[in-house]
């Protein structure tokens, strides 16, 4: 399985949105070079884009004026002109990335952000925020998984235990996520699929532009729907929208793991 | 000068002196007249070196001849946030070396942030007779072989401290080479090493140390073997539990709790990596003699957290995970009334929705409930001015605000406006704030209200912040205290650094990365200020092979009487009279 695909880098957007027929604007992302439209700052997404703008690259400058011997050196000099133009905040225009960023495997982290020292967070990292060995304590309430989909630039987090059925998480996925399909999965578990199960599979493949697959304890990935619902959500580590002509080879591979529990 | 009739004589001052111990005092006593000076630097025992660049190990040794006790520091603070790349510098070895010349009685070496080899550390063991006290904060560079050698053959030392430094830990044999015939431990940290140690042979070192107060354990000490520990020293002041998980049996659990009971002296706590919960309970009964709590490292929940806090009414400092959420900070602010240190750490830094319900609520409660309230550290992700004005109403006896809004340039999240105001009352009512962290949307406003308030601030730290110039100007021309200012992806340029060049010499030290500096003023800058060494940093090559207006990655000025430095690598470049010369 290949690691998530590099989005794409800037100056694709326009085609991109439209390939994929991503509605971005109903998730409040803006793609465009920052500064190229007006700053959101209707919702506290705006902060989002604040932080795109850190992990797009640093600030490239025009020239800030000649460093020569006109500059005089002293407390009192009044050398800085009035804050520029640009007081809104945006930064100055990027040039165009030259190779695609490649795509967040967590969160787009800035480099020394947030400032944590090394020490801690290779001591977080390994220790899980909630134990899943059958003698610890019971579970918290919650039970978060990244959600990541192909093209998006973005991950989601979502709590599983939110949701009672897969068509509560569709439901909820396709409002993440705005257009997106997650087919016929129901929420019967294996034991009531026969053959037709996948010609079924086969038709959510071709059919549709995303599937929806999950990566299991065991790290492999598997197409959401197989199992009853409860071992899913025991059973799911991360989420992620698959594009079809990717999954292809995940079907036999989830129909092997089926039939081999059955 | 004559020594008048009615001087003392030096032996008399000498005894006065002595009473004096702080750096500054020590200082101006220095600076009264020439025979002062003397006097002073031939009885001065002890020295605060904090950045190891801004003077050379001779011209230490040549003022200060009678050392006991040295502490250097090496990297800038940004280092410990993977800021400055490996091999920047801070090498202890030269130090080490010169003084196991000079100081043949030195008895403390204190080292943070610099890179100490096992080479140094051999040097330490062999060099100095009567070596005492030995703290590598935030080092790296040496093996578990350099302990060893310290071990086998420190026999006068009370303190080994090895926090948070990043140690190649090779085996957990050096433990073994303290003979047995050596008892003076009084402190011990290993709790950033990987391994494990001898377990034995640990537990035999300190039931026969019997002034050991300080013992802080690593991870891979399992909670079983901790009772035994306990019972070899009762004495015990400060712990650090190893990982504090154990499959859950009666027997343990009591074993423990016992063991814990008998520490009457048991006043800090920390470790507890991997908590299963049900052991909390263990350490209740000497909650109420606490004063120092670190859990930051226990993944445990709010409740669990509620319950062990509530208990410790004498807490003045604590240390926790941003699970305790906003319902654990208000018990905390009504159970722990002497509370002066508080710091929250992210349980999730790298999410993107919040996975607890911490808000600025809490930390609003405790700056209600906490009236000794002086330091806070506190990691969120909403942040209002309401909250920060509140907060520095109730609180105004704040020293240190360190606030990390998690992302960046996140606004008030009621009114949508920057936080110039919330963090400007800081800085106008808590007048004694010596230390703050900015975080959040913020424009030159906020660096307008530092410069005009923050009078006594000695270390700022920025980013993601600022409109213009303007903001720099503003701190660096306004903050009369201030010693060490550090920057990133912020736009700041020439015009403010060359403006208040003269400022620079008054400070310990300048960080700037990912700003708007260029590389023409930099090299002004080395020119005209022969006292600060003015180093450019940058991975991508030489800054000169871009036009001179083009910004530098990064930049560290610091103050210096020993010249530019010789130990730079590939990726540094010192903007001094000679190599601006060269490179232009």
């Amino acid at each position: 399985m290949s690691a998530e695909k590099g989005y794409v880098g800037l100056g694709e957007v326009g085609e991109m949105e439209e390939s994929i027929g991503l509605n971005l604007k109903a998730t409040e992302l803006r793609l465009g070079l920052p500064g190229s439209e007006s700053p959101v700052k209707s919702t506290s997404l705006g902060a989002k884009r604040g932080f795109s703008d850190a992990i797009d690259g640093k600030w490239v400058l025009s020239g800030n004026g000649n460093a020569g011997s006109d500059l005089a050196l002293g407390k009192d000099a009044s050398l800085f002109s009035p804050p520029s133009d640009n007081t809104n905040n945006d930064p100055l225009p990027l040039p165009q990335p030259s190779k695609p960023i490649p795509a967040p495997a967590a969160k787009a982290q800035v480099v020394g952000w947030p400032p944590i020292r090394s020490f801690r967070k290779n001591s977080m990292a390994t220790q899980p925020p909630q134990k899943n060995e059958a003698d610890a304590e019971p579970k918290p309430g919650c039970l978060y998984v990244k959600v990541s989909m192909d093209g998006a630039p973005y991950l989601r987090k979502m709590d599983l235990n939110n949701y009672a059925s897969y068509r509560d998480l569709s439901s909820a996925l396709e409002k993440m996520f705005s257009c997106f399909t997650l087919g016929q999965c129901g929420s019967h578990g294996v034991s009531s699929r026969d053959n037709s199960s996948e010609s079924k599979l086969r038709d959510l493949l071709h059919g549709s532009e995303y599937v929806l697959t999950y990566e299991d304890k065991d790290g492999d990935w598997m197409l959401v729907g197989d199992v009853p619902w409860e071992m899913f959500t025991d059973s799911c580590k991360r989420l992620r929208i698959m594009k079809s002509s990717e999954a292809i080879g995940l079907a036999p591979r989830a129909m092997e793991k089926c039939r081999s529990r059955n | 000068m004559k020594k008048a009739a009615y001087s003392f004589p030096e032996e008399v001052l000498e005894h006065v002196f002595s009473f004096i111990v702080s750096d500054k005092d020590r200082s101006s006593i220095s600076l009264v007249c020439k025979s002062w000076y003397e006097i002073e630097r031939w009885c001065r025992r002890k020295v605060f070196v904090g950045n190891c660049y801004a003077v050379s190990p001779p011209i230490l040794i040549k003022r200060f001849p009678e050392l006991r006790s040295v502490t250097l520091k090496g990297k800038p603070h940004f280092a410990d946030f993977n800021l400055v790349p490996e091999g920047w510098g801070g090498f202890a070895c030269p130090w080490i070396r010169a003084m196991a010349g000079a100081y043949p009685w030195l008895e403390e070496i204190r080292l943070k942030r610099m890179v100490v080899s096992d080479e140094s550390l051999e040097i330490i063991a062999k060099s100095f007779r009567n070596f005492k006290v030995l703290v590598l904060s935030s080092c790296e560079g040496f093996t578990t072989e350099g302990l060893a050698a310290i071990a086998a053959n420190c026999r006068n030392l009370r303190e080994l401290d090895l926090r948070e430094s990043e140690v190649e830990d090779l085996s957990g044999r050096w433990l073994s080479d303290f003979p047995d015939s050596y008892t003076s431990l009084e402190s011990l940290n290993i709790s950033c090493l990987g391994n494990e140690v001898n377990l034995l042979a640990l537990e035999r070192l300190v039931s026969r140390c019997p002034n050991l107060k300080t013992l802080r354990l690593n991870r891979a000490v399992p909670l079983d073997r901790l009772p035994n520990l306990l019972r070899g020293a009762p004495q015990l002041a400060e712990l650090g539990t190893g990982a504090y998980t154990s499959e859950m049996r009666p027997d343990v659990f009591s074993n423990l709790a016992e063991a814990f009971a008998g520490c009457k002296q048991l006043k800090t706590l920390s470790g507890f990596w991997d908590v299963l919960p049900s052991y909390l309970p263990a350490v209740y009964p000497i909650c109420s003699q606490l004063i120092s709590l670190n859990l930051s490292y226990a993944t445990v929940q709010s409740p669990d957290l509620i319950k062990l806090v509530s208990l410790c009414e004498k807490l003045q400092k604590l240390w926790v995970l941003d699970y305790i959420e906003d319902d654990g900070l208000e018990v905390l602010a009504a159970s722990c009334k002497d509370l002066r240190e508080l710091r929250v750490f992210p349980s999730d830094p790298f999410g993107l929705e919040p996975n607890v319900a911490l808000t600025e609520q809490g930390l609003v409660s405790v700056s209600e409930g906490c009236p000794k309230l002086q330091s806070v550290l506190y990691f969120c992700r909403q942040m209002s001015n309401a909250a920060l004005n509140t907060i520095a109403r109730n609180r105004p006896n704040l020293t240190r605000f360190r606030l990390c809004i998690i992302e960046p340039r996140s606004p008030d999240y009621l009114t949508l406006q920057p936080l110039d105001d919330g963090f400007g009352a800081i800085v106008e009512h808590c007048k004694d704030l010596r230390r703050l962290s900015l975080s959040g949307l913020l424009t030159d406003r906020v660096f307008e209200y530092i410069g005009t308030y923050g009078k006594k601030l000695e270390m700022l730290s920025v980013a993601f912040a600022g409109d213009s110039d303007l903001g720099l100007h503003h701190v660096l021309s306004g903050c009369d205290n201030l010693r060490k200012l550090e920057i990133r992806d912020c736009p700041f340029g020439d015009k403010a650094l060359l403006a208040n060049a003269a400022k620079l010499e008054t400070m310990r030290s300048l960080w700037m990365s990912s700003c708007s500096v260029s590389f023409g003023a930099c090299k002004v800058l080395g020119q005209k200020m022969p006292r600060l060494n003015v180093e450019v940093m940058d991975e991508s090559g030489p800054p000169d092979s871009r036009p001179e207006s083009s910004p530098v990655e990064k930049l560290y000025v610091y103050r210096t009487v020993a010249g530019p430095r010789l130990d730079m690598p590939g990726f540094v470049w010192t903007m001094d009279d000679d190599s601006a010369l060269r490179i232009s």
